[in-house]
């Protein structure tokens, strides 16, 4: 049970004199509310569904940029220094994440490759840079750059397919795979790319989407 | 639900009856799904991010199913084939998904061994399920309450990715066990097959609209 000063209700419903400007509709239940921005650090919630439709912190936009330029950064090394090595018998072979995005590149398997490089690293980064262009402006107190709106989507939309994380579980997973068969060493990406992940989890709960949604609104800018 | 006593003492809720959430639709207003802004009914596109506005993705459950379709269809030659080839100096050995987790439990990793069961066996499967049920929910009297429905939903959305493991684990395999003749390891067709099927059954979870769970009758406890 969520405690009731993280579960205020929004609103009741929406009171006739205030403009539809003024109200939000729950995404996944479309219950509508008058919205009401709670303190910050709280979190406002679908009083049907429980789902957070506002959550504003402190100097959020900030902190986002700063997270969204380290996932870039780290990411560079991640992908092409080594991340794991191996030794059977005397021979060595160090591998890069690029090195993995790379394994199905022969014969029919250059999908696979491509999917992989955009789901571990392109979408990531990717997601990132849009976030920056989107926020940077709105940080400084300027208008947002053209297309922003556009670019703020997009990062959304990718969102579910952004699988870094993802990636750091299936090394775990392919470590014990080849124990036995080899021993094995972690590179330095391998850190940067453990780090990474938690960057990137940073950046996304940081972000209020709703407080970013309203000052890209020119009608709803504050 | 304690919650609704909060809602009861709203303002807003004069001469409702049994239902005491207001959602978009009633009002005739469609709500975007993006940033939750509101709009006359008869808008076709959100001005604030751009979104294609539905009141309801009615239409979009013929995609929910083809999605799934091809999600079960590519599922089953993923179960058939071999995910990778794995040859040592005098053994070459093809192993399937379920194969490759029995010949690592038999080597005592359980925990892993139960980590790619549960990612690649379980979660597909189970998601398979829960997206038809879903679906078919909508159409049918049901047992499960719509908040019941609607946490399954949101458990499939955010499980849906980590099905990507094995394909994860075998990228990261193909490009680092490479020790020319002692050992190889290469990725088999069910490396790509696999991959479809995670990336379709998580369209066909986006293409769902949850807020037509709530269309349906109220729950008896709610």
């Amino acid at each position: 049970m969520i405690g009731p000063q993280l579960n205020e209700p929004v609103a009741t419903t929406a009171a006739p004199e205030d403009g539809p400007e003024e109200w939000i509709a729950c995404p996944q239940c479309d219950a509508l509310f008058t919205a009401t921005v709670p303190a910050l650090g709280e979190r406002a919630c679908c009083t049907r569904c429980q789902t957070v439709l506002i959550a504003p912190r402190r100097g959020a936009f900030l902190r986002v940029i700063a997270f969204a330029i380290t996932v870039m950064i780290l990411m560079i090394g991640a992908t092409f220094f080594p991340f794991l090595q191996v030794r059977v018998a005397g021979m060595r072979n160090a591998a890069s994440v690029f090195d993995a995005v790379l394994a199905f590149v022969d014969g029919p398997m250059v999908a696979l490759s491509v999917a992989v490089a955009a789901l571990i690293v392109l979408i990531p980064v990717m997601r990132a840079a849009l976030v920056v262009y989107v926020l940077f402006p709105l940080t400084i107190g300027r208008a947002p750059y053209r297309g922003a709106a556009w670019a703020f989507r997009l990062a959304e939309v990718l969102r579910p397919w952004s699988m870094a994380e993802i990636f750091v579980i299936g090394c775990a997973v392919a470590l014990v795979k080849i124990s036995d068969l080899a021993h094995v060493d972690y590179g330095p990406a391998f850190w940067m790319f453990g780090s990474l992940v938690v960057v990137i989890g940073l950046q996304d709960s940081s972000m209020c989407r709703w407080t970013i949604w309203k000052a890209l609104d020119p009608e709803t800018r504050a | 639900m304690p919650l609704d006593d909060l809602e009861s003492a709203g303002p807003g809720d004069k001469g409702m009856t049994g239902t005491d959430v207001v959602t978009a639709r009633d009002r005739g207003l469609v709500a975007c799904t993006r940033c939750t802004r509101v709009w006359p009914m008869d808008t076709e596109t959100c001005a604030r991010c751009g979104s294609t506005l539905r009141s309801r993705r009615d239409r979009h459950l013929q995609r929910v199913w083809a999605w799934l379709s091809v999600g079960i269809v590519c599922y089953i030659p993923a179960n058939l084939y071999p995910m990778l080839k794995t040859r040592t100096l005098f053994v070459e050995q093809d192993s399937t998904i379920i194969a490759g987790a029995v010949e690592i439990a038999q080597h005592g990793g359980y925990g892993i061994a139960l980590v790619i069961l549960v990612a690649s066996v379980l979660i597909p499967i189970g998601k398979f399920i829960s997206i038809a049920y879903l679906a078919l929910s909508l159409k049918r009297q049901v047992k499960m309450s719509r908040h019941r429905r609607h946490q399954l939903y949101e458990v499939v959305e955010f499980i849906g990715r980590w099905s990507m493991i094995d394909v994860f684990v075998v990228a990261i395999l193909s490009s680092l066990v490479q020790l020319s003749a002692i050992a190889s390891i290469n990725p088999g067709p069910a490396a790509i097959t696999f991959a479809l099927s995670v990336i379709f059954t998580m369209l066909a979870a986006l293409s769902f609209d949850p807020r037509m769970i709530w269309d349906g009758p109220e729950d008896r406890q709610e």
